[in-house]
């Protein structure tokens, strides 16, 4: 991991889509206003004719993303997690979950990490109301490397994609050699005393923690889950089975996102206690996002604390 | 767009009018108002307008037509049904577990269906998406929407007006079946939407207003709609909800519910006079 190259995954997508819209003439952009902090701006200059602003109107946004998927174009629908997947919930379930249409919701600005725009622009919730629904599949990646390898890949996804992508930028953790898979997580190290399950800007802290806890003698393994569904189940029931504590780290709400997940495969499959960290049942508020990480603990020390 | 004889739609319109009642009266539920006022617009676009081909539902050339009130239904698998997309015997199958004629329409069950619809508000805005598609590809089909009146009190149906004018959307047809009930009763007393034309027309929209079950009047206002350019063209047809059976003309009771067997009995007279 190189902690002095940082970048956000909102910008890593932006670079993606303009490549992948090289690829395949297919791919369309939708964007209400806001090309400029979704970076789906460099597609635009790229392909004008094929990036749509739809205006401040989220819900006809999506639909009319339905409608030309409905035709055989591969829409990529951006705007920020909470008008996304909060403003447009009956629009993604209506029109596209249950019609199974290919449409891709790419949504940046997800969790506290936003910032100082405060709690009605920081989606918490987003992970919870996307992996509800029957077809979608809801994916959270953690770096450059890995979010541009996801934009790619989802395009062959014949169906409903939601991705939630941040504004901070966070290191790089993956070089080019790295090999993902859809619905397989990534493990970073065995060690024992504990696995912690991270995803999105939150796998970097977690890594972090190894790092520190290597050197008081404490060995534990990071998991990068990037795809949240469908889950990993087997890389999880493995982690139960190998290490001594289990331990999930999201910036999003506990009810209803990764550590919610993970429990429903312990419950099913592998009964083991399960600590989640993540925002407690509260609204985010105004801050710098790196002060608002430390607040509501989602940092390395926030880990130790927790292993410990 | 094919040249088919008023007294031919006409036939076709009673046919449709039929089996909306038959299907209804089978499931022991359904929205037969609704269903009658619009039946003979979907008469008029799929017997004489739509470039559609039955045997193949999923040409990518193909006219598209959403019923963006969804819980008419029975009208849309009535109409498709006398197309013949299906048999008609699957209409009794209606609302039936295990059918694909569920109630509200889904695309990926029933051929000839376009969009998947049943949360009033949603259609506009994809039939916006098919237009802009099919300018895109130049394609060249076109695509008809049709809205409930009391429909387009849902806000997104405006966010969409907006995008069908600013895109310069001229192959696509709005209709809004204006038969002036909805649920609570008549659209001007729940959440007047009026005046309909003038709020489309200030929205970018070319706008006719038509009497919804003269065909005369239908097949010119779809055929000035085709030749309007760089504009989207919205036709308000005036209804009537239950039209063709008497008791349920300008019912609003009518809305949700399906007739007993006497009723049943009396509207079967009264359509196949």
């Amino acid at each position: 991991m190189d902690l002095n190259k940082k970048v956000a995954t909102r910008q890593s997508y932006g670079e993606a889509l303009a490549k992948l819209g090289e690829e395949n003439e297919n791919i369309v952009v939708l964007d209400a206003d806001l090309a400029g902090a979704t970076k789906t701006d460099i597609f635009k200059k790229a392909f004008p004719s094929r990036h749509f602003d739809m205006g401040i109107a989220e819900q006809d946004m999506i639909s009319t993303a339905a409608g030309m998927a409905t035709c055989g174009k591969i829409p990529y629908v951006s705007t920020f997690a909470v008008f996304a997947a909060g403003r447009a919930y009956d629009q993604i379930r209506s029109s596209v979950c249950y019609p199974n249409n290919n449409v891709k919701v790419c949504a940046t600005h997800c969790g506290i990490t936003v910032g100082e725009d405060g709690a009605t622009h920081q989606m918490l919730e987003d992970i919870s109301l996307m992996r509800t629904m029957p077809n979608m599949k809801v994916f959270c990646p953690s770096d450059d490397t890995e979010t541009k390898w996801l934009i790619k890949e989802i395009s062959k996804i014949d169906g409903p994609v939601y991705v939630r992508l941040a504004r901070l930028a966070t290191p790089v953790i993956y070089d080019e050699n790295q090999k993902f898979e859809i619905g397989k997580g990534i493990q970073i190290g065995d060690g024992t005393d504990a696995t912690v399950f991270a995803t999105g800007v939150t796998v970097a802290e977690a890594i972090k923690a190894q790092e520190e806890l290597e050197k008081q003698g404490i060995s534990i393994r990071v998991v990068d889950i990037h795809t949240i569904k469908p889950i990993d189940s087997e890389l999880i029931i493995k982690c139960a089975k190998e290490t001594k504590k289990l331990i999930s780290i999201e910036d999003h709400s506990i009810i209803g996102g990764l550590g919610s997940a993970i429990a429903e495969v312990l419950t099913d499959k592998y009964p083991a206690k399960l600590i989640r960290i993540g925002i407690n049942d509260t609204f985010g508020k105004s801050g710098k996002a790196e002060e608002l990480m430390k607040y509501y603990g989602l940092t390395a020390e926030g880990i130790i604390k927790a292993i410990k | 767009m094919k040249t088919v004889d008023i007294r031919e739609l006409e036939k076709r319109a009673r046919n449709v009018r039929i089996s909306i009642i038959q299907e209804v009266y089978n499931a022991k539920s359904g929205h037969p108002g609704g269903a009658l006022s619009c039946a003979d617009i979907l008469t008029a676009l799929y017997f004489s307008q739509m470039n559609i081909h039955p045997e193949e539902p999923d040409s990518p050339s193909r006219d598209r037509f959403i019923l963006s009130k969804g819980h008419a239904s029975a009208a849309l698998y009535a109409v498709l049904a006398e197309r013949g997309y299906f048999d008609k015997k699957e209409l009794t199958s209606f609302r039936n577990i295990n059918s694909m004629l569920q109630g509200h329409p889904d695309m990926k069950k029933v051929p000839g269906v376009d969009m998947t619809t049943g949360s009033l508000g949603q259609g506009l805005s994809c039939a916006n998406g098919m237009a802009m598609a099919s300018k895109l590809n130049s394609d060249g089909f076109r695509v008809y929407c049709l809205l409930g009146d009391g429909e387009i009190e849902e806000g997104q149906v405006w966010e969409a007006a907006m995008t069908a004018s600013h895109y310069k959307l001229d192959n696509l047809c709005v209709i809004v079946d204006n038969n002036n009930l909805q649920i609570d009763g008549q659209v001007s007393d729940v959440m007047s939407p009026y005046p309909i034309d003038e709020k489309f027309k200030s929205f970018g929209f070319e706008t006719i207003i038509i009497d919804g079950h003269n065909f005369k009047d239908i097949l010119e206002a779809l055929n000035k709609a085709r030749n309007t350019k760089k504009k989207p063209t919205a036709i308000i047809a005036k209804t009537i909800k239950g039209k063709g059976v008497s008791f349920m003309e300008n019912q609003v009771g009518w809305h949700g519910k399906a007739p007993n067997e006497e009723e049943f009995k009396k509207a079967m007279e009264e359509l196949c006079q």
